[in-house]
Parts: structure tokens; C-alpha cells; sequence
């Protein structure tokens, strides 16, 4: 319940990209196809959104495994929004890119 | 021996298959005697049915059997109830996971998924939960894993991934060589919601519930079994402090060894119409007669010398309770107290009503195990009978009985037959037929006397006496005269007991 209505609060206070410092967390597990097109997928979205004010890391399960533990991974890619709070997930390849800003709370 | 009988069971092909097939043992009661050795190793099989039928009893049972008896570590990964209920509930039936835990030989780990808090955006896979089970099988070095269930990890899945990932799924563990149980609801058109099950899994099996006369009766049924022969009937099933118990059929040639010792029926006048030995050990026993005709005294008789003669005896009784039917013998000179002092005697007690006729025979069958009873008494069966006449029921009787054969239990069955139905004895044929011998007490009424008449309808294997017989209960114990003499000794023809035996030898042999 609290967390919808943070949500609200935030779409109204957070009307534009500028002056935020967005981290982003991708996960991904090896390079298979979806891993591919969500790599490209983000990395556009942030370039073309975010300008100079994101920081992207992706981090291979199949590296760094205990991701999947500490951040309860079982549907892969992944891309968690760390910062601005609060941390929003989602899932896929983020091929619907309006789907991914809404998800995100990013209005353009 | 040159002319060496070849027996069925010798040339089905179910036994060079049984040692192509690598088969992972459940240790579960009666599951691996119906599946010929357990599960097949290193592949992955599905256990379907709906909430409540035990999936999750079955599938810990599997994991916590693996550690305890075959010293194989397991996984369990599970996507449905938090793992402290899950801990707590089965610790009630005495599955003490933390001990295994500690120990490092279980990973228990309950996945939190809601489809609803995570937003999707494309297509993906659940590669994720395959570096989970993999971290997992490493850290226990596991042999055996459990998914549970397909529901919730693929709830609100779209039907092209779920399907993609399912197949991957099973390969993956198939991949990994693991031994896997993965559960998944019952479905309406398909056998699970899935319907994929026959592409991917190499065994399924299925549990259900029903509910006849409001008594719920579980059972499992092996829809397939990839490379295995197996019984496409189902099975009953109960789950109580010990786990899950499957009651297993015997198979279509049991091995039946045919004993030619005898047994005493602790009655000598039986005795004497069974060419004076006794019953076949081994060999079954129908008591039939009306209502209070005496059929529990010849089965206390029996019951009675059986323990007396140091063999393990198992009394069931259905009708009377124990303490009972030790009351009422004492006053035809039978001490069972005594028996069940010494040890020999015990008595299984229920009320029909309770339980299904399944669940009794499992019941039974556990304590025979327990004390290991070589002579059984069931009185009265048609109590059981009573519950559910189908054929289902009957059936059930004939397993349970082929079951005791096997084993070379002795078992006397006392069934109440009620005056109207006492020439219909093919009426009672379920029962009737499966007897080795069979013997039948009638009630008469006769010139104003009550008279009770005893004769062995048949006795497979023996030349039994084909007389009827006078019989009586009194305080002295049970008396078998030969009928002959009735007009001869009219008004107390049982008072001489010692004139009485010498007669009963004379028109006997």
C-alpha cells in the first residue's frame, strides 16, 4: 500500500530525466540472444534518456552467481533501478521501450 | 530336475529391463514395489495432482529418504509455502529437516515469485533459477532435487515461454544428471495445466483424493513410466506420522510358496475333519455363519493355541474391542490375557466406520511388520465389507489377502453371513473363493431346539471330513459331536464330553 502511494508521490514530483543520477543494474546470464538485445536495448534507452546522468553495470549470473541469491534472481534479464528510490524491477529483453520508462517511473 | 518348469515370471521381459533402467530408490513404503525399484535415475519425474493430495509429503519424503537411507544429498527448492510452515508441518510427521541442513546434506530454500511485483518487458528465460539449482546441487553435492511447484514458478507466464522454458527445464536436469521431482497441479484437458508432461517428463505420477460415503481415500496412479513396465492401476495410499504408505498390489505372478506344514485350528474335533493336522500354514481360513453363532470363539480358539505355540498373532477385531473379546472367552476357558502378556497375542482394534477398507489393510499390514506375525485373524471381515461392496473394495481384499499368502501368514477371516443369504454361499463368492478352507457354522431350529451345525464346505489340498457336525459353546469350551448321534443322545447331547470324543473318532476316520 505505501509503496503505490510512494510511487504516485514520485511520478508527480519527477517530472523530468534532468539533474538525476540514475544506477541501473543489469542482469544477464551469459550471452544468449536475450541477453544481447537487453544489453543493446538499455544501453540505448540510457543514452537517448539519461544522457550523462546514469551509471549501467551488467553483471553475468554465470560470473558473479551469488547475484542470483542476494537478489532473488530467477527470470533473466533483469534490470533492477537502483537509484532514485524507490528500486523498481523488470524483466525481459526490453524490447517495449515505453513499457521499460513506465515501469521505471521515467516520464519523458 | 531336468525337466525344470519354466515359470511366467521367467520369461517376461520385466526383468532384463529392470537392469537397463538405472532406478532411483523413494524408500517410500510400497512406492518402490510398484514402480519395480523407485523413479528412473537422473531424469526428471512429475508428480501431478491437486492441492491437498500430498505432492509436497511425497516429495520431501523422497529428499529426507535419500539422506537418511541412501546417504544421497538433496535439493529442494521450493515455490509455495514458506519454508518454516513447510518445516514445521513436516517435523509433525517426523522429518526433522534442520538436522540435514546443518549437516550440509539439504538445501531447503524457499523462491519468492510474484509475477505481479516484477514488470516484463520482453521476452526472457529463467536462466536465474538455473544458477540458483546449480549453486545448490554443488553446495549439498546432490543427487536427488525438487521443484515445488510449476504452478507458481510459471505463474503468469505466456504459454510461448512457459512451454520454451519448461522443455529447458527438464533438460537442464537431465543435463545435470540429477534425479528429479517436479510437481505440478492437476489440470482440466490435460494431466497437468502444462500438458507437456508427455514430452518431457520420463515418469509421471499422479495423486488424488476422493471422498466415497465420507471417507476420503488417497491414491497415486503411474500414468507413465518411460522404458518400465508398470501397473496402470491405482493405488491407495496414507499419510500419517510415518510418511506416505502405498498399498502395493501384488504382482500378476506372485511367488507364492506353498507350505505343506500344518497349523492346529486349536480345536481338536477341526482338527480331526482336517485329516487330523490342522489348516496348511500359510493358507487362509473363512469362518462363515450367521449372527452369534460362534464364529469369534473358533477364531479366539485358534488365536488362542496359535500364541500359545510361540507364533506371533495378530487378532483383528472390527466388531468387538479387544478387552471385550477377552472377557467373553474367558468364559469358555480361553486365557488371551494371558497370550498378550506373554506377547504373542496382539489385537488391532478400530472401528470400521473410521477409516476406509484400504486404510485398515495398511494399518494391519504395518503392525504385521512391526511384530511380525505369522498367524492373522480378522473378525469380522463383513464389517469391512459393510462399508463398500464395489468391486473396487473387493479387489482390495484380494491383494490384501495374496498379500498375507506371500508371506505365509496364516489368516482366519470370520464373515457374518445373515440367515436369509446362508444358502447363497456363491453371494459371498468374493470371500468364499479366495479361501483355502472354508468353514461354515448354521444355526437350525429343530423341534423346538436351537441347534448349531458345523461342517468344512471345502479345504483345498486336503481330504476334510464332508459330515456335519453338532457344535455348541458352553462354559467347558466349544463341543463338536457328529451329527449321527443327535437322536441318539436327545436332551443334553454334549453333557459327556469324553463319550462324546470317542464317538467323534469313530464316525470321523
Amino acid at each position: 500500500m505505501s509503496q503505490s502511494k510512494r510511487n504516485i508521490k514520485i511520478k508527480q514530483e519527477d517530472k523530468s530525466t534532468e539533474n538525476k543520477n540514475y544506477v541501473f543494474q543489469l542482469f544477464v546470464a551469459g550471452s544468449s540472444a536475450n541477453s544481447s538485445r537487453a544489453i543493446k536495448n538499455i544501453t540505448s534507452i540510457c543514452e537517448q534518456y539519461f544522457r550523462n546522468s546514469f551509471k549501467l553495470e551488467i553483471i553475468d549470473v554465470n560470473k558473479k552467481p551469488a547475484f542470483v541469491i542476494t537478489e532473488n534472481i530467477i527470470s533473466l534479464p533483469l534490470l533492477i533501478k537502483k537509484l532514485p528510490l524507490p528500486e523498481e524491477k523488470i524483466i525481459g529483453d526490453l524490447s517495449d521501450t515505453q513499457k521499460v520508462l513506465d515501469v521505471l517511473n521515467i516520464l519523458i | 530336475m531336468e525337466n525344470k518348469l519354466i515359470s511366467p515370471s521367467d520369461v517376461t521381459p520385466t526383468n532384463f529391463l529392470k537392469s537397463e533402467l538405472l532406478k532411483s530408490k523413494t524408500g517410500i513404503d510400497g512406492l518402490d514395489d510398484i514402480t519395480n525399484g523407485g523413479i528412473p535415475k537422473n531424469r526428471p519425474t512429475l508428480v501431478v495432482g491437486a492441492p491437498g493430495t500430498g505432492k509436497t509429503v511425497l516429495s520431501m519424503q523422497y529428499i529426507v529418504n535419500g539422506i537418511i537411507l541412501y546417504n544421497e544429498p538433496g535439493v529442494y527448492l521450493t515455490f509455495e509455502e514458506k519454508t518454516d510452515e513447510l518445516q514445521i508441518n513436516l517435523s509433525s510427521m517426523g522429518l526433522d529437516l534442520n538436522k540435514h541442513i546443518e549437516q550440509n546434506k539439504l538445501y531447503l530454500e524457499r523462491l519468492h515469485v510474484d509475477r505481479n511485483e516484477i514488470q516484463q518487458s520482453g521476452k526472457f528465460s529463467i536462466d536465474g533459477l538455473f544458477v540458483r539449482l546449480g549453486l545448490a546441487i554443488d553446495k549439498v553435492k546432490a543427487t536427488r532435487v525438487v521443484l515445488d511447484s510449476l504452478d507458481t514458478l510459471f505463474a503468469g507466464f505466456d504459454n510461448g515461454i512457459l512451454r520454451s522454458e519448461l522443455k529447458r527445464l527438464f533438460f537442464w536436469l537431465k543435463d545435470r544428471k540429477v534425479t528429479a521431482i517436479i510437481t505440478a497441479e492437476a489440470g482440466d484437458v490435460f494431466l497437468s495445466r502444462f500438458g507437456l508432461e508427455e514430452l518431457v517428463a520420463d515418469c509421471v505420477l499422479e495423486l488424488n483424493i476422493r471422498v466415497i460415503n465420507q471417507i476420503a481415500t488417497r491414491r497415486l496412479r503411474i500414468v507413465k513410466y518411460r522404458g518400465s513396465f508398470h501397473s496402470t492401476n491405482e493405488f491407495p495410499f496414507i499419510i500419517d506420522e510415518s510418511g506416505i504408505t502405498i498399498f502395493p498390489e501384488v504382482g500378476e505372478t506372485p511367488q507364492i510358496i506353498v507350505s505343506s506344514e500344518r497349523i492346529s485350528s486349536g480345536i481338536k474335533a477341526i482338527d480331526e475333519m482336517l485329516e487330523n493336522k490342522g489348516f496348511y500354514v500359510g493358507s487362509s481360513i473363512l469362518i462363515t455363519g450367521s449372527a452369534g453363532v460362534g464364529k469369534t470363539s473358533v477364531a479366539a480358539s485358534f488365536a488362542n493355541n496359535a500364541s500359545k505355540s510361540a507364533m506371533i498373532t495378530l487378532y483383528c477385531a472390527f466388531e468387538e474391542s479387544p478387552s471385550q473379546i477377552i472377557r467373553n472367552m474367558k468364559t469358555i476357558g480361553l486365557d488371551l490375557d494371558q497370550q498378550v502378556k506373554s506377547g504373542n497375542l496382539h489385537f488391532y482394534f478400530s472401528i470400521p466406520s473410521l477409516f476406509n477398507i484400504e486404510l485398515h489393510f495398511i494399518a494391519i499390514k504395518k503392525m504385521i511388520k512391526k511384530i511380525n506375525a505369522s498367524v492373522v485373524i480378522l473378525d469380522p471381515v463383513t464389517k469391512i465389507m459393510e462399508e463398500d461392496i464395489n468391486s473396487d473394495m473387493r479387489s482390495m481384499f484380494v491383494r490384501f489377502i495374496d498379500y498375507l499368502k506371500m508371506e505365509q501368514i496364516t489368516v482366519m477371516i470370520a464373515a457374518t453371513v445373515t440367515p436369509n443369504a446362508l444358502d447363497l454361499v456363491q453371494g459371498n463368492e468374493g470371500v468364499s473363493s479366495m479361501a483355502d478352507t472354508c468353514i461354515m457354522i448354521e444355526s437350525k431350529q429343530e423341534n423346538g431346539f436351537h441347534n448349531k451345525i458345523l461342517y468344512i464346505v471345502k479345504s483345498r489340498g486336503i481330504n476334510n471330513s464332508k459330515k456335519e457336525f453338532e457344535f455348541d459353546i458352553s462354559n467347558e469350551g466349544i463341543k463338536i459331536a457328529p451329527i449321527i448321534l443327535k437322536s441318539k443322545i436327545r436332551n443334553g447331547y454334549l453333557d459327556n464330553s469324553s463319550k462324546i470324543s470317542k464317538e467323534l473318532k469313530s464316525a470321523v476316520l
